[in-house]
């Protein structure tokens, strides 16, 4: 009883949403596509949960991660190929 | 920082074309350098879009060259309306979307969620949160801080690399052409709904669940855990 109690009030000081549904939730906080009410709960739960800051954080680096993730160069050959094209589209 | 962006300009010669009329005109004119430059820039990112679509590296290839001839072919008619990467890559994704067909796994899988991704739970970990008592919903071992360098020391390991690569290459193919153009190259979302044909809302479903997939995936290499996919 003590427990439920216990879990009840978590539960409203988190901002009345889990953190399994705050996962749920991240890609929407993160392009602004939240209601007014949602940003807000989603806000004060992320204040009183320190493994929803974290995760938070890592869904970023994640993103941050795949922003800084090299892309193939182009091969010589195939720029001079594309090169050389371009001179016969010029002339046509 | 900001005033050494101001004077590049002046100082390369490539810049003058980060002005897209520029750079069309000079295109429309038959500047080579111009082209040069167009591909130089697009080269990696096309063949990445190219990729998403199509089952085999030679495909891709393919698909990028037919798609600077399509640039090319439709030169006289570009108009301006949209910049010139999202108009590159609506052709790409015309002529990709020819190429993939037929096969099964590059089709949209309509399960019914009008994702088309044929992934309605797989990206979610449950095992992660408490499953009923007071605490339901709430994780059962927080997940842990992160560091700053994180992308870099990841990124510095080839091998980490090419984990984060075949990631991604594992994702079902619309989550895998969304998080590529929003997260690898940094198109907006209103361009990438635009160069997909996807709505925002779909979009961000698509994206949400690529994300997370990654973040597994990265966080099991952190941890040198095998890869759950």
């Amino acid at each position: 009883m003590a427990n439920d109690l216990k879990g009840q009030v978590m539960h409203l000081m988190a901002g009345n949403i889990s953190c399994q549904e705050l996962a749920d939730l991240i890609t929407e906080y993160l392009e602004g596509s939240l209601t007014f009410s949602e940003r807000i709960r989603f806000q004060i739960h992320l204040g009183f949960c320190v493994g929803c800051r974290n995760y938070l954080n890592q869904m970023k680096t994640t993103i941050r991660t795949l922003g800084k993730l090299p892309s193939e160069p182009m091969p010589t050959e195939v720029r001079e190929e594309l090169l050389k094209r371009f001179r016969t589209w010029k002339k046509g | 920082m900001k005033e050494e962006e101001q004077h590049q300009p002046t100082a390369s010669p490539e810049s003058k074309w980060n002005d897209e009329q520029v750079l069309v005109e000079a295109l429309r004119q038959g500047d080579e350098a111009a082209f040069g430059f167009l591909i130089d820039t697009y080269y990696g990112s096309l063949l990445r879009l190219a990729m998403a679509y199509v089952p085999s590296r030679a495909v891709a290839d393919e698909v990028v060259q037919e798609t600077w001839m399509g640039v090319l072919e439709s030169l006289p008619r570009f108009e301006g309306r949209s910049s010139v990467k999202t108009w590159m890559f609506r052709i790409l994704t015309n002529r990709a979307k020819t190429r993939g067909k037929g096969e099964s796994r590059y089709e949209s899988l309509d399960t019914g969620n009008g994702y088309g991704d044929g992934d309605d739970e797989g990206w979610r970990e449950p095992e992660r949160f408490q499953s009923s008592g007071a605490l339901a919903g709430h994780w059962i071992t927080l997940p842990s801080m992160w560091d700053e360098e994180t992308p870099e020391r990841l990124l510095l390991s080839k091998e980490s690399r090419m984990l984060i690569e075949q990631a991604i290459d594992a994702l079902p193919p619309v989550q895998r052409q969304v998080i590529t153009l929003r997260d690898l190259d940094g198109v907006d979302s209103k361009e990438v709904c635009n160069i997909l044909d996807v709505t925002e809302t779909n979009q961000r479903v698509l994206l949400h669940r690529a994300r997370s997939r990654v973040r597994k995936m990265i966080e099991s290499q952190l941890y040198n855990t095998k890869a759950e996919r």
